[in-house]
């Protein structure tokens, strides 16, 4: 009995998964890459405050008030130098990729949820309904999203911050912070104006898969379809979402910091790669390390991320099984 | 397939409609107004300026005026930009915006087709590995990283080519490779897989089986097939291209459609936001039906009735 056990386990779609995810070399460096990156931001800033004392904020006093060029040049005191305030610029990549990360964390986790939902409630309920939702998903993806994410922070900023929105920055970064609200705000409707394409890939899994027989068990047994919708189709298209999830996540990311560059995205006093690496960009000419440094950690982030999202995509999806 | 083509032309206009009416609502939604951005005015004067605007009209009415000179193709004035039309500015910013976009798209096409096509046919090879990784780091790096970097290099290190605005050809290379990279990387790796599936496929064992020389299956037969994917990508890509993109007009200080159509954003411009994205969307839905039309042409088993 138990060996029989064993057996299923082993032939299980996910362990078959994991294993052909493991052979994949480039895949597994997206990995360890992440978990370096994972690792050194969470506790990185905290290890260069006890060795040399400097972080994200702090401008060293020997600079005198009125001193001009306060940008040092990549030293063994700061390995990636300072930007045009005096800060260290490693500190600052390794705060900002707390952001970074978040951003894409968070905003793919919302773009999750409302993606899959309409998705797989129009696959399932079909005809009208289907039509009416899928369209509404092409005319939002006819309006330039940078519209859409300026409205709903204009909408929701400020005092009509939406409580979860508030809760969830408290949670992180203490009460009455109204600075790190508006950056969770942001994250929200970063999510919301990337969930069209998952809700495109959910509905065509569903609709597959909504006339086997396991779906007319469940219906004959008497379950609702909401239950028949989350309990037993999504679960079953889980592959393809995790693939999509997966290269959602260096999307939002890209889309965070095209807005930090064009002024709308994380504002001082907290950054991102996004905006590092804008800010960077004004001293290309003199200081060129204040943009390459935030620049390459986060182009290292995305590649590693994208690598990633193409091995899973390899490992989950039966039709390319066969190469 | 003419009967086609004219039903898709004509859902064009109501779809276009559409998107303007929801991009309208978002913007009215939008809490503040096109002049509250400015210090505080009087109320007489505010009452004017909304008098001025139509703004003191009821909404379905300000609705039913502007959606009935849109369907006129008359989009008025710009609020911010003085005397001029919206449709004066489309005009003038769009040939900036279209040039740079078609050439990024033309080098994008060239590079990323050949890599693309000798990477599927030498699977695994040191080419294929190292294309593919290049073509990966292209999509990794953001175009506001790759374009001040190509600057530093190329106009402010070994002084080759100007580091922006418009001009001469030399002007133009480094926005057009900027801009190229993405889709560069998109396409060579649509194309391999496209053709990595086509070559496995029945119809190509035919074609061998029936002596065709490898050139012959390869460009008469393969190719077509499996640049399919690559068609689909360029419809939307194209449309998006030609019409602007913000990071390189404003890296290279390019005066095109995508910068201007940012600041009227930040502007609350409503009626040049509204003409660019009625421009935008039709643009977009003309190039997904060549595109349709297209694919009845490289793959036979595709008919339109």
């Amino acid at each position: 009995m138990a060996e029989n056990v064993e057996i299923i386990k082993r032939a299980s779609l996910w362990r078959d998964a994991w294993k052909r995810l493991l052979r994949n070399k480039l895949a597994v460096f997206g990995m360890v890459v992440l978990a370096v990156m994972v690792v050194a931001v969470i506790i990185g800033p905290a290890i260069i405050r006890w060795t040399t004392g400097f972080t994200a904020d702090y401008v060293p006093s020997q600079i005198e008030q009125g001193d001009l060029v306060r940008s040092f040049s990549p030293s063994l005191q700061h390995p990636m130098g300072t930007d045009d305030a005096g800060r260290d610029i490693l500190a600052r990549v390794l705060q900002g990729g707390r952001i970074s990360l978040m951003v894409g964390i968070i905003s793919t986790l919302v773009s999750l949820i409302v993606g899959v939902s309409w998705g797989a409630i129009a696959g399932y309920l079909g005809g009208r309904i289907d039509n009416l939702m899928m369209r509404i998903v092409d005319i939002i993806y006819a309006i330039p999203y940078i519209l859409i994410v300026i409205v709903l922070l204009s909408v929701f900023g400020g005092p009509n911050t939406p409580a979860i929105i508030i809760w969830l920055s408290e949670k992180f970064g203490g009460a009455g912070n109204q600075g790190l609200s508006q950056i969770f705000l942001l994250f929200f409707a970063l999510g919301l104006v990337s969930w069209l394409t998952m809700a495109r890939v959910v509905r065509g899994q569903i609709l597959s898969l909504k006339n086997q027989e396991f779906v007319l068990a469940a219906k004959a047994t008497g379950v609702s379809s909401f239950g028949i919708i989350f309990r037993h189709l999504v679960p079953n298209a889980l592959g393809p979402v995790i693939v999509y999830a997966t290269l959602t996540v260096p999307s939002v990311m890209l889309t965070e910091a095209f807005l930090s560059f064009l002024g709308l995205g994380v504002q001082a006093p907290y950054a991102s790669w996004g905006s590092l690496a804008a800010d960077g960009i004004k001293n290309i000419q003199i200081f060129p390390w204040q943009l390459i440094f935030p620049g390459v950690t986060m182009a290292l982030t995305l590649f590693s991320l994208n690598f990633l999202g193409d091995g899973l995509r390899d490992a989950l999806d039966p039709q390319t099984r066969k190469f | 397939m003419l009967s086609f083509i004219i039903r898709r032309l004509l859902i064009i206009i109501p779809m276009a409609l559409l998107v303007v009416t929801v991009t309208w609502g978002l913007i009215r939604l939008a809490p503040g107004n096109f002049y509250s951005d400015e210090k505080k005015l009087p109320p007489a004067i505010e009452e004017n300026i909304r008098k001025k605007y139509g703004l003191d009209k009821p909404w379905y009415q300000q609705y039913g005026i502007m959606m009935f000179n849109i369907v006129k193709l008359d989009f008025g004035d710009s609020l911010k930009h003085q005397g001029e039309t919206v449709n004066d500015i489309v005009r003038r910013h769009l040939p900036y915006s279209a040039t740079i976009g078609f050439f990024a798209y033309l080098v994008a096409l060239i590079v990323g087709l050949t890599a693309g096509i000798i990477a599927a046919l030498r699977q695994n090879s040191r080419f294929d590995y190292g294309s593919m990784a290049t073509a990966m780091l292209g999509l990794s790096v953001p175009g506001f990283v790759l374009g001040p970097i190509l600057v530093l290099i190329f106009a402010l290190g070994l002084y080759w080519l100007p580091p922006a605005r418009w001009g001469g050809i030399s002007n133009l290379i480094l926005p057009v490779l900027t801009l190229s990279a993405v889709y560069m990387a998109y396409i060579a790796r649509l194309t391999r897989a496209g053709m990595l599936e086509v070559m496995g496929s029945d119809y190509i064992r035919t074609a061998r089986a029936k002596g065709l020389d490898e050139k012959t299956v390869l460009l008469k037969h393969a190719l077509r097939g499996g640049i399919i994917p690559v068609v689909s990508f360029t419809g939307p890509a194209l449309a998006g291209l030609l019409a602007g993109t913000v990071v390189v007009e404003k890296i290279f200080a390019i005066p095109g459609l995508g910068n201007i159509f940012i600041q009227s954003v930040f502007n609350r411009d409503e009626p040049l936001i509204l003409g660019i994205v009625a421009f935008l969307s039709i643009l977009i839905m003309i190039f997904n039906l060549v595109v349709d039309i297209s694919y009845g042409f490289l793959d036979p088993r595709i008919r339109y009735e």
